[in-house]
């Protein structure tokens, strides 16, 4: 498993050149496959939907969440420590 | 008891009785055994149907084991997660620990198999004061609050349960845990879901399952992520199906898991917030609460158990060998621990749905019943939620863990290593496992609730699965900055009962005391003189009065004990004389009286 991973770790270029190719395959088979069985309109006529899907999906969520963090709700490991000791002085 | 139906709840609380006399060599065998012993009985009670142990008490009739194929599936999965879960802290001395485990997994089964509120109830609160020593057992600086606070959350839930029994009780005059009036709601009904959504961990009752389950021994997650929210999906899929709302908190709990697992540092709390996730799919399917919407709720579960106990496995060990947890403090690891990367490895592809994984097979059942009941927004938020699993759990895990920027200390990286053989064959057994039902899901399907007319193996739904992974997969490599672990906590819900309690401690110590000591104060002055001196009244009264009546009695007593001690001068002619002289006034007196 180890010498696998540091193989293509060696030739890390390559792996990228032969991913990019897989996603190309698995995004052209997308225009291949019938899709009369789809639930929707958007799945049936959108030509590579899923992919779209996939990656703004990813994009938007990655997004939401550094907002959120950076917006307050990612605080400093001893923040309950510090907001207890205001509260609860005596207790701490 | 039927003789046919064992429960195997008696084995493990009888196996966790037992536990602490078997020592030495033995115990390894016997922690083995025992979960084994009660797989076993739950096998042969899968040839069963009905209800058995039926136990009359007081007016009512408990069932302790109703059989079906809703509780057979989930009895199953939770006695093989007994063994698995033994199996990999088959090295841990600490006898209470397991015993915990056991009564834990106990009062489990003892739900499901439960055929009423009042015995479904016992064993409810049973898995909660288990469940908590799991914590505890961490012993580290924080398990002790953590624990507590775990604790008080399950007993506020057990009260709305018990509520919400009662008042159905009132209502209805039974006890029979069924299927609710979901399209009529009382106010017992919504007790009872919340009494149970808050063991699923519905947002926003769900903050005890992020802070506990990281805060657990390593031993103990892997126990607690299968049975609490599962057990209480198995409750809200017997009682509460159909219920729309339960459709919206789903998705909101699928959405909400996600975004915190995207932020989060630490391993193992990455873990729970996704089970906040993926038990958001259960929960809308349920909801939906159709065959098909039921059953992927069912095979959810049933998969989930066994990939995220696999990745708390592989957590576990990282915990076990390094005494680390955060993103931060390791990375690179791959190197020192190549086969718990393999095992998560393949426990990250199963959460994700990658195809011939486990989540393949039933998280596509709950998003297709999704669309096919035209609730496409749910379907549609589900499939976007299901990205982001992919992207937190099956890249940001994997990637930051074992691979990306090497942050172990010279400390940690020289304890790093694989963990010990039993720890490597529970990992295998759940490994195995999440690839069998992926692949071949028909054995899975078989044993669920209802009919299965659902092929997951379709060119359509393997080329939309990679296509969503591929992508999405490139989305985060080009995206990978804004993901990187911070050493920073994540502020949740949690926030405002730790203020609240705090606010609750600040108005006891200051307020109510200050209120405490006035009285204190005002008492010393007043009350405490009044008092003093109507304790000195009846200080002298006492002397005066009652004793002087008591003391003048006795001196009487005393004096006229003195003249009649002259009487008794011992001679007998004078004792005589006194008595025939008293005979004979008596007689006189007498004799005078009678004549007038």
């Amino acid at each position: 498993m180890t010498t696998l991973i540091e193989y293509l770790q060696a030739r890390i270029k390559t792996v990228i050149t032969v991913c990019f190719v897989l996603l190309a395959v698995v995004a052209g088979g997308s225009l291949l496959i019938d899709t009369h069985h789809a639930h929707t309109w958007a799945e049936q006529h959108v030509p590579f939907f899923w992919s779209l899907f996939g990656f703004a999906a990813a994009a938007v969520i990655i997004g939401v969440a550094r907002w959120f963090g950076q917006s307050g709700i990612q605080a400093p490991t001893d923040f309950y420590d510090r907001s207890h000791s205001t509260l609860c002085e005596e207790e701490e | 008891m039927t003789s046919s139906f064992i429960h195997p709840s008696v084995l493990l609380i009888a196996g966790a009785l037992l536990l602490p006399f078997i020592r030495g060599p033995l115990r390894k065998p016997y922690l083995f055994f025992v979960p084994l012993l009660a797989l076993c009985v739950v096998v042969l009670n899968t040839t069963l149907t009905g209800n058995f142990g039926v136990v009359p008490f007081l007016d009512w009739q408990l069932v302790l084991g109703r059989v079906d194929k809703l509780s057979t599936i989930f009895a199953l999965i939770m006695a093989l997660m007994a063994v698995i879960g033994t199996l990999y802290g088959l090295q841990v001395d600490r006898a209470g620990e397991h015993m915990a485990a056991w009564f834990y997994a106990a009062g489990s089964l003892g739900a499901i198999y439960s055929g009423d509120y009042l015995s479904l109830f016992l064993f409810w609160e049973m898995m909660a004061f288990a469940s908590v020593f799991l914590v505890w057992f961490r012993r580290g600086p924080q398990s002790l609050r953590v624990g507590y606070r775990y604790l008080l959350i399950h007993t506020i839930g057990g009260i709305i349960l018990l509520a919400g029994i009662l008042l159905r009780y009132q209502a209805v005059g039974n006890i029979t845990f069924d299927l609710l009036d979901v399209a009529h709601p009382e106010l017992y009904t919504w007790l009872i879901m919340i009494g149970f959504g808050l063991n699923a961990a519905m947002v926003p009752l769900h903050s005890w399952l992020p802070e506990a389950y990281s805060e657990a021994s390593f031993n103990g997650a892997v126990f607690l992520c299968a049975f609490t929210t599962k057990t209480a999906v198995y409750t809200l899929a017997r009682s509460c199906a159909g219920m729309d709302i339960l459709v919206v908190l789903g998705v909101i709990m699928a959405l909400y898991g996600v975004i915190y697992a995207v932020m989060e540092n630490d391993i193992r709390k990455l873990l729970a917030w996704s089970i906040v996730s993926q038990v958001g799919y259960m929960v809308a399917g349920i909801g939906i609460g159709t065959d098909m919407a039921i059953n992927g709720a069912v095979a959810h579960a049933v998969v989930h158990i066994l990939y995220k106990s696999l990745l708390f496995m592989g957590t576990g060990s990282v915990l076990y060998m390094t005494g680390k947890t955060k993103f931060t403090e390791l990375g690179g690891l791959y190197a020192k621990m190549p086969a718990t990367f393999f095992f998560t490895l393949i426990g990250c592809l199963s959460i994700s749905a990658a195809p011939f994984f486990a989540a393949y097979a039933s998280k596509s059942m709950i998003i297709t019943a999704g669309f096919e009941q035209h609730l496409n927004w749910a379907s549609w938020l589900l499939m976007f939620g299901a990205t982001g699993t992919f992207m937190y759990n099956g890249l940001k895990l994997p990637y930051f863990l074992f691979f990306g920027s090497n942050n172990c200390s010279k400390e940690t990286w020289a304890k790093a290593g694989d963990p010990s053989w039993n720890m490597l064959i529970a990992m295998t057994l759940g490994a195995t496992l999440c690839i069998l039902v992926g692949t071949a899901p028909g054995f899975l399907y078989a044993l669920l609730p209802y009919a299965v007319d659902y092929n997951p193996h379709t060119a359509y739904h393997l080329l939309e699965t990679l296509q969503l992974l591929g992508f999405a997969a490139l989305a985060f490599f080009l995206l990978k900055k804004y993901v990187e672990p911070v050493d920073r906590i994540c502020l949740d819900i949690d926030w405002l009962y730790r203020q609240a309690g705090c606010g609750f401690l600040w108005l006891i110590k200051h307020p109510l005391q200050w209120c405490d000591t006035a009285w204190g104060e005002a008492y010393r002055a007043v009350g405490l003189s009044s008092l003093m001196t109507l304790s000195r009244f009846w200080s002298w009264f006492d002397w005066h009065a009652i004793d002087g009546v008591v003391d003048g009695l006795a001196r009487s007593v005393r004096a006229l004990g003195g003249k009649v001690r002259v009487l008794q001068s011992g001679q007998i002619q004078i004792t005589l004389y006194y008595a025939f002289s008293l005979a004979a006034a008596l007689l006189v007196t007498f004799i005078f009286y009678q004549l007038l």
